[in-house]
């Protein structure tokens, strides 16, 4: 670890300040994850600025049935937020699925978002990696890689974003609210704001230097629509997802769906919408077949390794039994 | 004086409990030392090769810095048969994460730093870490850990294959585990002229002193080690590691104290690992389920340094009938990390082997596994034809098998279906060998009429003082509270590590000829006790060699029931019961605690744990708890441990044998075969993940 400058900034202007004028500085939030990947030596900033001072730290309901989480909103009041619970509860079970209680507690939601890949090269700083040293290698193409990722994937990089959260936030079309450095705001679509690897792996956001995440903006979710997150992992409780799914779904009076939305989760370097299935299962009647023949057509451009190829199959299946058991046709 | 009743036997909770809790109990990282500096290790970034140069500049320039350790410039040490603990004393590499090179300052941070700051130059040389079935380099070891033979083969094993009516032929692997105490291994090392104090985790204490006093060139008694609390150990600690020694190097070469701890990651190549096996299990049966012939290979792997071969098919010696019976260790010394002892090292991998071939033999015959195992019960140990000093691993199964309702199972595979889940259970058998080492221990009278009992063991988090305590007041016929065991240092004189579930036979052996002892002096003085008190040692060497020639093993009887996901693979213990006859039980409680911790060991084995070797580098891709996956509590259900009545009068005066690893032995079997049950899907590689579940079930 190397040693490091810690500011507390008071003001978003300030924060930013601080950002920009200091080489290899900061935004530090919950630290869950930056902290460690510092102690690891694969962050090395010169400057920490603290922004959990800022005012970013509520959860907005809106009139139309749409909120506004606050970036500095910490898991574990998001999880627990009787609005999220009751209009997007796939949100809540998704940030319960992960970490534990007392990483909930300290971690936001823009951290969340921002959180890095847990590719085991990426954290060994002894090791190939094209994320961590770009022109390095991948050290998981032929190593270790049942864990990551099998589409939107590169010769350069196979990592997997690790969130739960953002799957349902991808899911129900979130939009990420940004403060650039200037003071201006943008707002960028959840699945826009990352990236694919491509030659750049490095490269993970849209994020400008000095650009602050300061909220997600959720949209009223589909009326009559059911929602749910599922999280498929080698242990029931503290461990990444080895494919995850949110899905909102809801038929119409003849049986087939009016609407239909799905993200996956831990099979592509950013929460995957999987919008070719979607496409092919709009208006159609949600069977077994049509399910999985949709779900499967979403992977035709995947590019699976010899450990993690199992990860379609699984997703195939989870997403028609998940969409079943939400429209009522499971019939098991 | 009143009659006092036995607290032996008795549910007696543990009594560092409170310092514990509080924080009141030190571990060995938090003792005060002043002016101490911190350690930090540089590892090989090769699997195979020669150091050739330590390129420490940048690191000395740090502000902070006493200096950059390297095999160039620290002390000689002499000879010693553990080549692991040869720190530094070498430029070859034998590993990747061997230690190269160390930094020593004055923070914790600045060691750290300093660290990633030494440029380390390698001849590199090709490697190769993979351990293959058919390895050309692999052999047949004389004789295994533990003693026991390499090999062992009884009658004409090929032809009663040939003329079986029913067989079962199949291959088991099992991958490489870690034992991850919760406390990372922690060394303080103070040196007062020649004579060396280490603050140790430390499963031996006594054994510790002994090796780095030879290690150091120092008489006996010149090195001092204190571990009054230990986190966990399960084999990592129980002899001295790696980073002990470089602790010591690195104190007398600054000429300062120093602390060293190994960090979470660093763990998984510094402090040993469980080997990896492939076993090939064939079993030969009439139809009868009288089994004809059992023959068990194990392939396993050991580092360059050291030849350590694990005692894998050990159990299957002992524990079916059988008149023609081949079991085999094979070795490949690989360009790997040195593997040790590891919780049940041997038996537990063993009898996941044996015990999955067992439940695959009773479906080929048709009949109720739990039969199977009784009909196959020898009268005498199998191998050496020794009688046991008891066993009764029939009445843990027909104990077990009422408890679980086990007569109403039907045995048909993938059959019971509750919503999305398939459910199934399974059975299998558990053993654990009865070790004794002589041990030696001081009881002491104070004329306030407290007592103290000293003995160097070790409680990484068993029991042991407890049950000591226990072992002690009974003796000395007064109550609990009146007796002090110090346990935990090395000048308290010889007695094994806390390791081979043996604490408990060899220390409580110790304490009992102690207080005895004392007793007997107490007698004669009619209770008085002089003012500087009185003292009573006691050495059991004499009383251990004296032992009858008898084969001395608890049993176990392992049932568990299982759901499957039916649409993911995922699997869920629903429910564990073991049932064990393990001697005397001293302590209820602590037994209870240690058998289910076992079983919960077990289970994580089964469905968990697994590192995964990157052939390229050469070490373990996953080390972390991000990575190496333990049994988290939402994977644990309500376990049941239950012990029976169990009177043996050739083991040890207390009539005990060792809890600590049988509650491990025969769990991944059971897990594996309940999987079996529920889905009809035969897992033979652990952890039975997912992906191995789903490759079976119906697409």
């Amino acid at each position: 670890m190397k040693p490091f400058a810690y500011e507390r900034a008071t003001a978003p202007d300030a924060a930013a300040t601080l950002v920009t004028d200091t080489d290899d500085a900061m935004f530090l939030a919950g630290g869950t994850n930056l902290v460690d990947l510092m102690k690891l030596g694969v962050a090395e900033p010169t400057l920490l600025v603290d922004i959990t001072g800022l005012p970013y730290d509520r959860i907005e309901h809106r009139a139309d049935g749409g909120v506004l989480i606050g970036s500095l909103v910490s898991n574990s009041e998001l999880s627990g937020d009787r609005g999220i619970r009751e209009r997007f509860p796939a949100v809540s079970e998704a940030v319960l699925a992960g970490a534990s209680g007392q990483l909930r507690t300290r971690a936001t939601t823009g951290g969340n978002l921002l959180q890095r890949t847990r590719c085991a090269y990426f954290q060994d700083v002894t090791k190939a990696c094209n994320k961590r040293e770009p022109g390095s290698g991948c050290s998981a193409l032929e190593g270790s890689h049942r864990d990551l990722a099998v589409i939107g994937t590169s010769d350069a990089c196979v990592a997997t974003h690790p969130s739960d959260m953002a799957v349902p936030m991808a899911a129900l079309d979130a939009v990420v609210h940004l403060r650039r450095a200037d003071g201006d705001s943008r707002a960028v679509p959840l699945t826009d704001f990352y990236l694919l690897p491509g030659d750049t792996p490095d490269r993970e956001t849209v994020l400008q230097a000095g650009e602050l995440i300061t909220g997600v903006e959720l949209p009223a979710p589909p009326a009559g629509a059911a929602m749910r997150y599922r999280k498929v992992r080698d242990r029931w409780s503290y461990a990444f997802a080895l494919v995850s799914l949110a899905a909102v779904a809801a038929t119409g009076p003849d049986g087939t769906l009016s609407e239909i939305r799905l993200a996956l989760g831990a099979v592509a370097p950013r929460p995957w919408r999987a919008h070719e299935a979607e496409r092919r299962l709009i208006g159609r009647r949600p069977t077994a077949e049509t399910l999985r023949e949709a779900a499967r057509a979403e992977f035709a451009s995947a590019r699976p390794l010899p450990h993690n190829a199992f990860k379609i199959d699984l997703a195939v299946d989870l997403i028609a039994d998940t969409v079943l058991d939400l429209v009522g046709g499971g019939g098991r | 004086m009143t009659t006092l009743e036995r607290t032996v036997g008795a549910d007696v909770t543990r009594v560092e409990g409170r310092d514990k809790v509080t924080g009141a109990a030190l571990y060995a990282y938090e003792y005060p030392v002043r002016d101490a500096l911190y350690v930090w290790a540089v590892q090989s970034t090769v699997a195979r090769g020669r150091v050739r140069a330590v390129e420490a500049g940048a690191a000395l320039a740090l502000p902070g810095v006493a200096a950059v350790l390297d095999s160039g410039n620290v002390q000689r040490l002499h000879p010693t048969d553990d080549p692991e603990l040869c720190v530094l004393q070498s430029a070859d590499v034998a590993y990747r994460g061997q230690i190269v090179a160390a930094v020593v300052a004055d923070t914790y941070e600045t060691a750290c730093q300093a660290a990633a700051l030494v440029r380390v130059e390698y001849d590199e040389q090709d490697h190769d870490v993979e351990l293959r079935d058919h390895d050309p380099d692999a052999f047949v070891p004389e004789t295994v850990n533990a003693g026991y033979p390499g090999l062992l083969e009884t009658g004409d094993v090929d032809t009663a294959f040939a003329t079986a009516p029913v067989t079962v032929d199949a291959t088991y692997t099992t991958p490489s585990e870690h034992a991850s105490p919760m406390e990372p291994h922690a060394t303080i090392a103070v040196w007062d002229g020649d004579a060396l104090t280490l603050y140790n985790a430390d499963q031996g204490p006594w054994m510790t002193a002994a090796t780095l006093a030879e290690l150091f060139g120092l008489p006996p008694g010149g090195v001092r080690i204190v571990a009054d609390h230990v986190g966990g150990g399960f084999g990592s600690k129980a002899v001295p590691r790696p980073p002990t020694v470089l602790a010591a190097l690195a104190a007398r070469a600054v000429s300062r104290p120093v602390k060293l701890a190994v960090t979470r990651q660093q763990m998984f190549s510094m402090v040993s690992y469980r080997t990896p096996t492939v076993q090939r299990v064939r079993l030969a049966a009439e139809r009868d389920g009288r089994l004809t012939a059992i023959s068990h290979n194990a392939l396993q792997q050991s580092s360059r340094l050291t030849e350590y071969c694990e005692q894998t098919v050990a159990s299957t010696r002992i524990m079916y009938a059988a008149p023609h019976r081949r079991t085999i260790h094979r070795l490949a010394q690989l360009d790997v990390p040195t593997p040790s002892w590891m919780r049940a090292p041997g038996e537990a991998p063993g009898m996941f082997a044996l015990e999955s071939a067992m439940d695959e033999l009773s479906y080929a015959l048709g009949m109720d596994p739990v039969e199977l195992r009784v009909v196959n019960e020898p009268s005498v140990d199998p191998e050496s034809g020794r009688p046991f000093s008891s066993r009764n691993l029939v009445a843990c199964l027909r104990e077990g098998a009422a408890r679980f309702d086990w007569r109403r199972r039907d045995p048909a595979p993938g059959r019971r279906r509750e919503g999305r889940w398939l459910l199934g259970t399974g059975v299998a058998s558990g053993n654990y060998p009865v070790y004794t080492m002589p041990a030696s221990a001081t009881a002491r009278a104070e004329p306030d009429g407290s007592f103290v009992v000293r003995i160097a063991a070790a409680d990484i988090g068993t029991g042991a003082r407890t049950v000591l305590t226990q072992v002690a007041a009974d003796e000395l016929g007064v109550p609990l509270d009146r007796v002090t065991l110090d346990i935990g240092r090395s000048v308290y004189g010889n007695a094994p590590m806390a390791g081979g579930s043996m604490g408990t036979g060899s220390w409580g052996w110790a304490v009992s000829k102690a207080c005895r002892a004392l007793t007997k002096r107490l007698d004669e003085t009619s209770g008085a006790v002089p003012p500087g008190g009185l003292e009573q040692s006691a050495d059991t060497t004499e009383d251990v060699r004296a032992q009858k020639d008898l084969a001395r093993c608890s049993f176990g009887a392992q049932f568990a029931a299982v759901r499957v996901d039916a649409v993911t693979g995922q699997v869920r213990v629903d429910r564990l019961l073991g049932v064990f006859a393990a001697g005397r039980i001293i302590n209820p409680r602590t037994t209870r605690s240690q058998l289910r911790g076992g079983m919960c060991m077990g289970l994580s084995m089964a469905l968990h744990e697994m590192l995964e070797m990157d052939p390229r580098y050469g070490d373990f891709a996953n080390h972390d708890f991000a990575g190496y996956h333990v049994a988290a509590h939402a994977d644990v259900p309500d376990i049941e441990a239950y012990c029976l009545d169990e009177e043996d009068d050739e083991l040890n005066p207390m009539g005990t044998k060792g809890v600590g690893e049988l509650g491990i032995v025969g769990t991944a079997a059971a897990v594996a075969n309940a999987v079996y049950h529920a889905t009809g899907v035969r897992v033979r590689d652990l952890p039975v993940t997912l992906d191995r579940v789903r490759a079976g079930l119906p697409g």
